[in-house]
Protein backbone atom coordinates (compact mmCIF):
# COMPACT_ATOMS: atom_id res chain seq x y z
CA UNK A 1 0.00 0.00 0.00
CA UNK A 2 1.26 3.83 -0.66
CA UNK A 3 1.92 5.72 2.57
CA UNK A 4 2.87 9.26 2.89
CA UNK A 5 6.75 8.25 3.36
CA UNK A 6 6.63 6.95 -0.43
CA UNK A 7 4.87 10.50 -1.40
CA UNK A 8 7.37 11.95 0.91
CA UNK A 9 10.55 10.12 -0.67
CA UNK A 10 9.41 11.10 -4.40
CA UNK A 11 9.09 14.70 -3.07
CA UNK A 12 12.58 14.66 -2.09
CA UNK A 13 14.28 13.31 -4.77
CA UNK A 14 12.41 15.76 -6.88
CA UNK A 15 13.81 18.27 -4.12
CA UNK A 16 17.12 17.29 -4.71
CA UNK A 17 16.91 17.20 -8.70
CA UNK A 18 16.47 21.19 -7.95
CA UNK A 19 19.13 21.80 -5.84
CA UNK A 20 21.74 19.72 -7.78
CA UNK A 21 20.29 21.89 -11.13
CA UNK A 22 21.20 24.87 -9.12
CA UNK A 23 24.24 23.62 -8.65
CA UNK A 24 25.58 22.38 -11.84
CA UNK A 25 23.89 24.56 -14.42
CA UNK A 26 25.59 27.81 -12.69
CA UNK A 27 25.70 29.57 -15.81
CA UNK A 28 21.96 29.48 -17.18
CA UNK A 29 19.98 31.64 -15.49
CA UNK A 30 17.39 29.92 -17.34
CA UNK A 31 17.65 26.61 -16.10
CA UNK A 32 18.58 27.82 -12.66
CA UNK A 33 14.69 29.39 -12.82
CA UNK A 34 13.27 25.92 -14.07
CA UNK A 35 15.20 24.44 -11.14
CA UNK A 36 13.27 26.30 -8.72
CA UNK A 37 10.12 25.37 -10.03
CA UNK A 38 11.31 21.82 -9.56
CA UNK A 39 11.82 22.46 -6.00
CA UNK A 40 8.57 24.93 -5.09
CA UNK A 41 6.61 21.70 -7.16
CA UNK A 42 7.91 19.47 -3.95
CA UNK A 43 6.88 21.37 -2.05
CA UNK A 44 3.49 21.15 -2.99
CA UNK A 45 3.74 17.39 -2.97
CA UNK A 46 4.72 17.16 0.44
CA UNK A 47 2.17 20.05 1.57
CA UNK A 48 -0.87 17.85 -0.55
CA UNK A 49 0.34 14.51 0.66
CA UNK A 50 0.50 15.33 4.30
CA UNK A 51 -2.93 16.98 3.94
CA UNK A 52 -4.26 14.08 2.04
CA UNK A 53 -3.03 11.83 4.56
CA UNK A 54 -4.01 14.16 7.55
CA UNK A 55 -7.66 14.93 6.10
CA UNK A 56 -6.85 18.35 6.93
CA UNK A 57 -7.49 20.55 4.28
CA UNK A 58 -5.53 23.70 5.38
CA UNK A 59 -2.72 21.96 3.40
CA UNK A 60 -4.04 22.16 0.37
CA UNK A 61 -4.96 25.93 0.84
CA UNK A 62 -1.09 26.47 1.68
CA UNK A 63 -0.64 24.74 -1.21
CA UNK A 64 -2.43 27.08 -3.48
CA UNK A 65 -0.01 30.23 -2.00
CA UNK A 66 2.88 28.21 -2.40
CA UNK A 67 1.86 27.78 -6.33
CA UNK A 68 0.94 31.85 -6.14
CA UNK A 69 4.39 32.97 -5.13
CA UNK A 70 5.98 30.46 -7.75
CA UNK A 71 4.15 31.83 -10.80
CA UNK A 72 4.95 35.12 -9.56
CA UNK A 73 8.29 34.65 -8.82
CA UNK A 74 9.07 32.97 -12.63
CA UNK A 75 7.08 36.20 -14.09
CA UNK A 76 9.49 38.72 -12.53
CA UNK A 77 12.67 36.75 -12.63
CA UNK A 78 12.05 36.20 -16.43
CA UNK A 79 11.58 40.11 -16.59
CA UNK A 80 14.50 40.62 -14.61
CA UNK A 81 16.63 38.02 -17.38
CA UNK A 82 14.81 39.64 -20.37
CA UNK A 83 16.78 43.66 -19.16
CA UNK A 84 19.61 41.85 -18.61
CA UNK A 85 19.99 40.29 -21.36
CA UNK A 86 18.24 43.56 -23.06
CA UNK A 87 21.67 45.41 -21.53
CA UNK A 88 24.43 42.82 -21.87
CA UNK A 89 23.44 40.87 -24.58
CA UNK A 90 23.96 37.46 -22.99
CA UNK A 91 22.38 36.09 -19.92
CA UNK A 92 25.77 34.56 -18.01
CA UNK A 93 25.45 34.92 -14.43
CA UNK A 94 28.97 34.81 -14.15
CA UNK A 95 29.71 38.60 -13.86
CA UNK A 96 26.41 39.61 -12.47
CA UNK A 97 27.59 42.09 -9.61
CA UNK A 98 28.68 44.14 -12.15
CA UNK A 99 24.56 44.75 -12.08
CA UNK A 100 25.08 46.94 -8.26
CA UNK A 101 24.35 50.37 -7.99
CA UNK B 1 -3.36 -2.42 -6.91
CA UNK B 2 -3.94 0.16 -9.81
CA UNK B 3 -3.37 2.90 -7.28
CA UNK B 4 -0.20 1.60 -6.55
CA UNK B 5 0.70 1.08 -10.26
CA UNK B 6 -0.15 4.45 -10.91
CA UNK B 7 1.64 5.82 -8.09
CA UNK B 8 4.85 4.40 -9.39
CA UNK B 9 4.27 4.93 -13.07
CA UNK B 10 3.68 9.23 -12.06
CA UNK B 11 6.48 9.04 -9.05
CA UNK B 12 8.94 7.44 -11.82
CA UNK B 13 8.08 9.87 -14.65
CA UNK B 14 7.53 13.18 -12.43
CA UNK B 15 11.26 12.37 -10.90
CA UNK B 16 13.03 11.15 -14.69
CA UNK B 17 11.75 14.22 -16.58
CA UNK B 18 12.73 16.37 -13.50
CA UNK B 19 16.31 14.87 -14.22
CA UNK B 20 16.12 15.64 -18.02
CA UNK B 21 15.33 18.97 -17.11
CA UNK B 22 18.28 19.67 -15.64
CA UNK B 23 20.52 17.93 -17.25
CA UNK B 24 19.27 18.55 -21.46
CA UNK B 25 21.71 20.37 -23.59
CA UNK B 26 18.71 22.67 -24.96
CA UNK B 27 16.43 24.80 -22.67
CA UNK B 28 13.90 24.18 -25.03
CA UNK B 29 13.63 20.54 -24.57
CA UNK B 30 14.69 21.38 -20.43
CA UNK B 31 10.76 23.40 -20.65
CA UNK B 32 9.00 20.35 -22.31
CA UNK B 33 10.60 18.45 -19.72
CA UNK B 34 9.36 20.74 -16.84
CA UNK B 35 5.60 20.11 -18.33
CA UNK B 36 6.44 16.72 -18.48
CA UNK B 37 7.12 16.58 -14.83
CA UNK B 38 3.88 19.57 -14.01
CA UNK B 39 1.85 17.43 -15.83
CA UNK B 40 2.80 14.19 -13.35
CA UNK B 41 2.88 15.76 -10.10
CA UNK B 42 -1.12 16.61 -11.36
CA UNK B 43 -1.44 12.93 -11.80
CA UNK B 44 0.19 12.23 -8.09
CA UNK B 45 -2.30 14.77 -6.42
CA UNK B 46 -5.13 13.44 -8.43
CA UNK B 47 -4.31 10.32 -6.38
CA UNK B 48 -4.25 11.52 -3.12
CA UNK B 49 -7.53 13.23 -3.65
CA UNK B 50 -6.47 16.74 -4.28
CA UNK B 51 -8.41 17.81 -7.60
CA UNK B 52 -8.06 21.24 -7.33
CA UNK B 53 -4.80 21.16 -6.53
CA UNK B 54 -4.28 19.02 -9.35
CA UNK B 55 -5.95 21.38 -11.72
CA UNK B 56 -4.48 24.17 -10.91
CA UNK B 57 -1.17 22.67 -11.29
CA UNK B 58 -1.90 22.12 -15.14
CA UNK B 59 -3.58 25.52 -15.46
CA UNK B 60 -1.21 27.65 -13.86
CA UNK B 61 1.95 25.71 -14.09
CA UNK B 62 1.63 24.00 -17.49
CA UNK B 63 -0.74 26.85 -18.96
CA UNK B 64 1.01 30.00 -17.84
CA UNK B 65 4.41 29.53 -16.28
CA UNK B 66 5.69 27.19 -18.98
CA UNK B 67 4.95 28.89 -21.66
CA UNK B 68 6.28 31.86 -20.34
CA UNK B 69 9.56 29.79 -20.12
CA UNK B 70 9.52 28.50 -23.50
CA UNK B 71 8.27 31.94 -24.59
CA UNK B 72 11.49 33.77 -23.22
CA UNK B 73 13.73 31.06 -24.10
CA UNK B 74 12.81 31.58 -27.76
CA UNK B 75 12.73 35.45 -27.66
CA UNK B 76 16.51 35.60 -26.15
CA UNK B 77 19.00 34.97 -28.81
CA UNK B 78 21.61 32.94 -26.48
CA UNK B 79 24.12 30.56 -27.68
CA UNK B 80 23.70 28.21 -24.64
CA UNK B 81 26.54 25.91 -26.15
CA UNK B 82 28.74 28.53 -24.52
CA UNK B 83 26.58 28.88 -20.99
CA UNK B 84 27.35 24.79 -20.64
CA UNK B 85 30.96 25.73 -20.15
CA UNK B 86 31.90 23.87 -16.64
CA UNK B 87 29.24 21.75 -16.84
CA UNK B 88 31.02 18.34 -16.49
CA UNK B 89 33.76 20.42 -13.47
CA UNK B 90 30.57 21.27 -11.42
CA UNK B 91 29.27 17.82 -11.57
CA UNK B 92 30.74 16.31 -9.11
CA UNK B 93 30.87 18.54 -6.46
CA UNK B 94 26.98 19.52 -7.25
CA UNK B 95 26.38 15.15 -7.17
CA UNK B 96 28.18 14.79 -3.85
CA UNK B 97 26.17 17.86 -2.28
CA UNK B 98 23.05 16.28 -3.46
CA UNK B 99 23.59 12.70 -2.44
CA UNK B 100 24.38 14.27 0.79
CA UNK B 101 21.22 16.11 0.96
CA UNK B 102 19.01 13.08 -0.09
CA UNK B 103 20.31 11.13 1.99
CA UNK B 104 20.06 12.95 4.70
CA UNK B 105 16.27 14.00 3.67
CA UNK B 106 15.57 10.05 3.26
CA UNK B 107 17.03 9.79 6.78
CA UNK B 108 15.09 12.35 8.42
CA UNK B 109 11.83 10.48 6.36
CA UNK B 110 12.90 6.75 8.17
CA UNK B 111 13.50 8.42 11.34
CA UNK B 112 10.12 10.33 11.30
CA UNK B 113 7.39 9.74 13.37
CA UNK B 114 4.60 11.78 13.62
CA UNK B 115 3.49 10.13 17.31
CA UNK B 116 -0.25 9.90 17.85
CA UNK B 117 -1.88 12.42 15.44
CA UNK B 118 -4.51 14.28 17.14
CA UNK B 119 -7.73 13.95 14.58
CA UNK B 120 -8.81 16.67 16.97
CA UNK B 121 -6.56 19.07 16.34
CA UNK B 122 -7.21 19.27 12.82
CA UNK B 123 -7.47 23.15 11.33
CA UNK B 124 -10.14 21.99 8.52
CA UNK B 125 -11.18 18.49 8.53
CA UNK B 126 -12.07 17.16 5.35
CA UNK B 127 -15.54 15.75 4.84
CA UNK B 128 -15.36 12.49 3.16
CA UNK B 129 -19.07 13.15 1.18
CA UNK B 130 -18.01 16.46 -0.19
CA UNK B 131 -16.14 17.06 -2.99
CA UNK B 132 -12.55 18.54 -2.55
CA UNK B 133 -13.39 21.63 -4.79
CA UNK B 134 -16.45 22.75 -3.30
CA UNK B 135 -14.54 22.38 0.58
CA UNK B 136 -11.85 24.02 -0.79
CA UNK B 137 -13.82 26.98 -1.83
CA UNK B 138 -16.04 26.81 1.25
CA UNK B 139 -12.68 27.42 3.34
CA UNK B 140 -10.89 29.95 1.12
CA UNK B 141 -13.64 32.43 0.28
CA UNK B 142 -14.40 32.39 4.58
CA UNK B 143 -11.72 31.59 7.05
CA UNK B 144 -8.93 32.21 4.46
CA UNK B 145 -10.58 35.21 2.75
CA UNK B 146 -7.48 37.49 3.62
CA UNK B 147 -4.90 34.96 2.62
CA UNK B 148 -6.48 34.52 -0.69
CA UNK B 149 -6.61 38.63 -1.19
CA UNK B 150 -3.18 38.65 -0.29
CA UNK B 151 -2.52 36.14 -2.75
CA UNK B 152 -3.44 38.20 -5.17
CA UNK B 153 -2.06 41.40 -4.15
CA UNK B 154 1.26 39.23 -4.79
CA UNK B 155 0.14 38.60 -7.99
CA UNK B 156 -0.60 42.02 -8.88
CA UNK B 157 2.92 42.98 -7.73
CA UNK B 158 4.51 40.57 -9.75
CA UNK B 159 2.38 41.99 -12.96
CA UNK B 160 2.62 45.51 -12.21
CA UNK B 161 7.03 44.57 -11.19
CA UNK B 162 7.34 42.62 -14.59
CA UNK B 163 5.70 45.10 -16.44
CA UNK B 164 7.94 48.16 -15.37
CA UNK B 165 11.08 46.26 -15.23
CA UNK B 166 10.61 45.06 -18.98
CA UNK B 167 9.17 48.41 -20.37
CA UNK B 168 11.16 51.22 -22.10
CA UNK B 169 10.28 54.18 -23.44
CA UNK B 170 11.18 54.56 -27.07
CA UNK B 171 12.49 57.49 -28.22
CA UNK B 172 11.75 58.73 -32.32
CA UNK B 173 7.63 57.61 -31.39
CA UNK B 174 5.09 59.90 -32.80
CA UNK B 175 2.34 59.58 -30.33
CA UNK B 176 -0.90 62.05 -29.53
CA UNK B 177 -0.34 64.16 -26.83
CA UNK B 178 -4.81 65.15 -26.66
CA UNK B 179 -3.20 67.55 -23.50
CA UNK B 180 -1.09 69.27 -26.07
CA UNK B 181 -3.30 69.69 -28.48
CA UNK B 182 -6.25 71.48 -26.19
CA UNK B 183 -3.49 73.99 -24.41
CA UNK B 184 -2.55 74.96 -28.20
CA UNK B 185 -4.48 78.43 -28.93
CA UNK B 186 -4.94 80.22 -32.19
CA UNK B 187 -2.70 83.52 -31.47
CA UNK B 188 0.15 80.78 -30.81
CA UNK B 189 0.20 79.43 -33.52
CA UNK B 190 -1.16 81.48 -36.42
CA UNK B 191 0.72 84.34 -37.48
CA UNK B 192 -0.86 87.30 -39.98
CA UNK B 193 2.23 88.95 -41.83
CA UNK B 194 1.92 91.47 -44.75
CA UNK B 195 4.52 89.48 -47.33
CA UNK B 196 6.23 92.88 -49.47
CA UNK B 197 6.57 91.45 -52.61
CA UNK B 198 9.64 90.30 -54.32
CA UNK B 199 11.30 89.19 -50.58
CA UNK B 200 11.90 85.91 -49.10
CA UNK B 201 9.79 84.57 -47.04
CA UNK B 202 10.49 84.23 -43.20
CA UNK B 203 9.94 81.03 -42.00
Amino acid sequence: MIGLQHYMVVSAILFVMGVLGIFINRKNVIIILMAIELILLSVNINLVAFSAFLGDLVGQVFSMFVLTVAAGEAAIGLAILVIYFRGRGTIAVDDVNRMKG
Amino acid sequence: MIHVLAFYLFAILVVSSGALTILSRNPVHSVLWLILAFFNAAGLMILLGAEFIAMLLVIVYVGAVAVLFLFVVMMLDIDFAELRAGFVSYLPFGLLIALVLLAEIVLGIGLWSAGPIELAQRAAPATPDESNIKAIGALLYTRYIFLFEAAGIVLLVAMIGAIVLTHRARGGVKGQNIARQNRRRPQDAVRNINQPAGQGVEL
